[in-house]
């Protein structure tokens, strides 16, 4: 009771958080509307006793990516600028998909359930057998470590690919790291007139 | 936010014991709710809130994004690795088992490293991000 009292809170204002990112254009307030609905969808996952993932969600998405946007921030204007035209089809297909999804819902298991197809296939054995099997009193690492840890490791190359990719679109010159401008009495004059050889020798190749 | 004096001192007061805590989830994700990506993420706003506080050219005294940005390649190494060790020591990829002499001991040494690898990558993705954003030029 106390717990369906908590999550229709949550929900609630999760809703009108959302409602207020979408119609706000100060962008510094969409951040921290952002970081506050992470942080209420991740009091949601405490509240489904889901203890690993609400910290991850706070640590991610309340924490470290606020941060993130905010130095995005600093890089771009303050206000979202007003669409040019009202986006009628968008809002269509968005309303027809959510109802869809809504209408999905009527048909899943019930939460919690214990003969819903996804406890039944490898999560007992997890359950059952993790503990003798690893040794560690917490399942969920358990499972992401050793049962899945081939998946974990797609996880960690795709943090790393992000990495990189970050690092390819705003790192700058060759041989700088990280984007690192290094002092002008160092080796960056020069690679900078290299590049502009590089470039004549092209333009007068064309 | 160099004359901030409050700011400074609190987040002086506060860096230690965030970094600290980072540890205890790293190394405690076993037991408890935790794990790599929370820790190195924690870890790394550690070295984010002494960047915001102290300046990037201080920060990146601390943290020299050329040891940062291969630790980042080093942390997935570590964790592919582990992933080899399994398959050398007579298992499959990633089967910790045979890491040692008893299995379950095996699979604690395994699940350590790969924690660490994934807390390492994490962290320095997250300190490297940050870098490139604020070391922008307007």
């Amino acid at each position: 009771m106390i717990i369906t009292l908590i999550d229709i809170i949550l929900l609630t204002f999760m809703g009108a958080t959302a409602f207020a990112i979408l119609r706000l254009r100060s962008l510094f307030a969409v951040v921290m509307l952002s970081g506050i609905y992470s942080l209420l969808a991740a009091s949601m996952f405490v509240s489904l006793d889901a203890v690993d993932v609400a910290f991850t969600e706070a640590a991610v998405g309340a924490g470290i990516s606020t941060v993130l946007m905010m130095a995005v921030l600093a890089l771009t204007g303050e206000r979202e600028r007003l669409p040019a035209r009202t986006p009628i089809l968008p809002l269509v297909v968005v309303t027809l998909t959510g109802a869809a999804l809504f209408y999905a819902t009527f048909e899943m298991p019930a939460f919690g359930d214990a003969n819903a197809p996804v406890n039944l296939h490898v999560a007992p054995h997890y359950l059952k057998n993790s503990f003798a099997e690893v040794g560690l009193p917490n399942v969920v690492t358990s499972i992401l470590a050793s049962y899945r840890g081939y998946d974990t490791l797609g996880e960690v190359t795709v943090i790393f690919t992000a990495g990189v990719a970050v690092m390819l679109l705003l790192g700058g010159r060759k041989g700088d790291d990280a984007g690192i401008k290094r002092e002008p009495a160092d080796d960056a004059g020069n690679a900078d007139s290299g590049d502009d050889d590089d470039r004549d020798t092209r333009g007068g190749a064309a | 936010m160099r004359h901030h004096r409050v700011l400074r001192i609190i987040s002086k007061l506060l860096i230690p014991f965030i970094m600290l805590f980072a540890l205890y989830v790293q190394f405690h994700g076993d037991f408890g709710p935790g794990g790599g990506f929370q820790a190195g993420v924690i870890f790394a706003s550690a070295f984010i809130l002494y960047g915001l506080i102290f300046g990037l050219e201080n920060v990146r005294k601390v943290a020299p994004p050329a040891v940062v940005t291969r630790l980042i390649a080093a942390g997935v190494l570590l964790y592919a690795g582990t992933g080899y060790a399994g398959l050398f020591g007579g298992g499959n990829f990633l089967d910790y088992s045979v890491l040692r002499a008893d299995p379950v001991a095996g699979q604690h040494l395994g699940i350590m490293v790969i924690e660490f690898g994934v807390g390492t990558t994490v962290a320095a993705t997250m300190i490297t991000i940050f870098f490139l954003f604020a070391g922008r030029d307007r």
